[in-house]
């Protein structure tokens, strides 16, 4: 057998030296390898490692994202004052730089834990699990990811939510879904923020933007309240309890295994 | 701008299909990238040179392959061309639709030049053979 004249190939192996095969030459006697790998897949391996963190500890995680400064923080504080109660709330703060919005959480009684990002965009499912250690899981009913403030980048990465949710204040214009349409596709919820402003805003209309959100295929419930005012939080707070309780039961019903503590990483990643 | 921790990422991966493969060179990378994945193909291939050099693939070329946008609508049972931000059927109008090409960010294939010209002369000859590969020199 030899690699010159062909007769190492059998019937048992010729497809893989065929076009598009494992093993086919191309010019100069290089190895073509056919992958087929998501570019993303060390973080979605992350991610599903996150997801069995919060399956062993029975938390329903939602991923917020939105621009800088439609309310996301506001919305948390006024979530956990309304169901501090009833649900047992943590957040994962997401930013650039500073410590603010983990105590402005703190304030209101519920465990925060800061990722200063530094100068990445998006929050990624290795920084949610790092936070996670700093974090612990026991007793939380939900735990939400308030995700860097911006509408392209953290849509790529999923960190092993169950939900994304994303908010779409009224002072931004109702064709934001039309201009970001990655991130307004991939979300399961749409909070049209800040609608005590409706009232003095002549360019936006709910229904536009809407409309701009079916375009992209998306069935998603939208949701118009003003975490501010109290006005029509009642339905995000209802859409809340409802998924923690089935969420519960979906878990309940399906046997889980517990996370093995001295799981080893080998997944490396970088950031610029 | 992702692309560049995406590129890292990328680079992760090429290393370590390199090394499985025992390529000493990575000539070509080819990746799928549709234009709901949420990366920009220019930003991307920036990008590249600064995440790969010093590594295997330094001198590799990288071919970005544009996927179409294409939905599938279950109403009509029929595929149709979309835009990013219309996924509606082409027929119907409908939403209820599904993406079938266009959110790929994909590694699809690379061209590697392998170790087996140097390891030629070498004493030992303890190439691990697969069952189909096998080779005599």
């Amino acid at each position: 057998m030899c690699d010159t004249c062909g007769c190492n190939v059998t019937d048992g192996n010729r497809h893989l030296l065929q076009e598009g095969g494992e093993l086919a030459r191309t010019r100069g006697g290089r190895d073509a390898v056919e992958v087929l790998e998501g570019l993303l897949s060390a973080n979605d391996h992350q991610a599903a490692h996150n997801r069995d963190h919060f399956a062993a500890h029975g938390v329903l995680a939602i991923n917020l994202m939105s621009s800088p400064g439609s309310g996301k923080t506001s919305l948390l504080e006024a979530t956990i004052e309304a169901l501090g109660d009833e649900l047992k709330i943590g957040v994962i703060e997401g930013d650039l730089e500073t410590e603010n919005d983990a105590k402005r959480i703190r304030d209101k009684g519920a465990p925060a834990v800061q990722i200063a990002t530094g100068s990445a965009c998006h929050l990624d499912a290795h920084m949610v699990h790092h936070a996670l250690h700093e974090l612990s899981l026991d007793g939380l009913d939900i735990l939400f990811v308030e995700n860097v403030g911006n509408l392209v980048c953290p849509a790529s990465f999923d960190l092993g939510q169950h939900f994304n949710v994303a908010l779409l204040s009224v002072t931004e214009g109702d064709d934001k879904p039309a201009k970001y349409p990655v991130m307004f596709r991939s979300t399961d919820l749409v909070l049209l923020t800040k609608s005590d402003l409706l009232a003095v805003l002549d360019d936006f209309e709910p229904a536009k933007a809407e409309q701009a959100v079916r375009n992209l295929a998306n069935p998603a419930p939208i949701f118009t309240l003003s975490a501010r005012k109290g006005e029509g939080m009642a339905a995000w707070l209802d859409w809340l309890r409802d998924e923690v309780a089935r969420h519960k039961t979906a878990l309940a019903a399906e046997q889980t295994t517990p996370i093995d503590p001295n799981h080893v990483h080998d997944q490396r990643h970088h950031h610029p | 701008m992702h692309e560049l921790s995406i590129c890292y990422g990328l680079m992760d991966q090429v290393e370590r299909i390199a090394a499985e493969q025992r390529a000493v060179k990575v000539v070509e990378i080819v990746l799928r990238i549709g234009p709901l994945s949420g990366v920009e193909p220019q930003l991307l291939a920036h990008a590249f040179p600064v995440a790969a050099a010093g590594g295997i693939a330094e001198d590799a070329e990288l071919v970005i392959e544009d996927m179409p946008l294409r939905v599938y609508c279950e109403a009509c049972d029929a595929e149709s061309e979309a835009a990013p931000n219309r996924l509606l059927c082409g027929h119907c109008g409908g939403f209820y639709t599904r993406v079938v090409s266009g959110d790929e960010m994909l590694l699809a294939r690379l061209e590697l030049e392998r170790e087996e010209e140097a390891a030629i002369g070498g004493s030992n000859n303890t190439t691990e053979d697969t069952e189909n590969t096998e080779k005599t020199a």
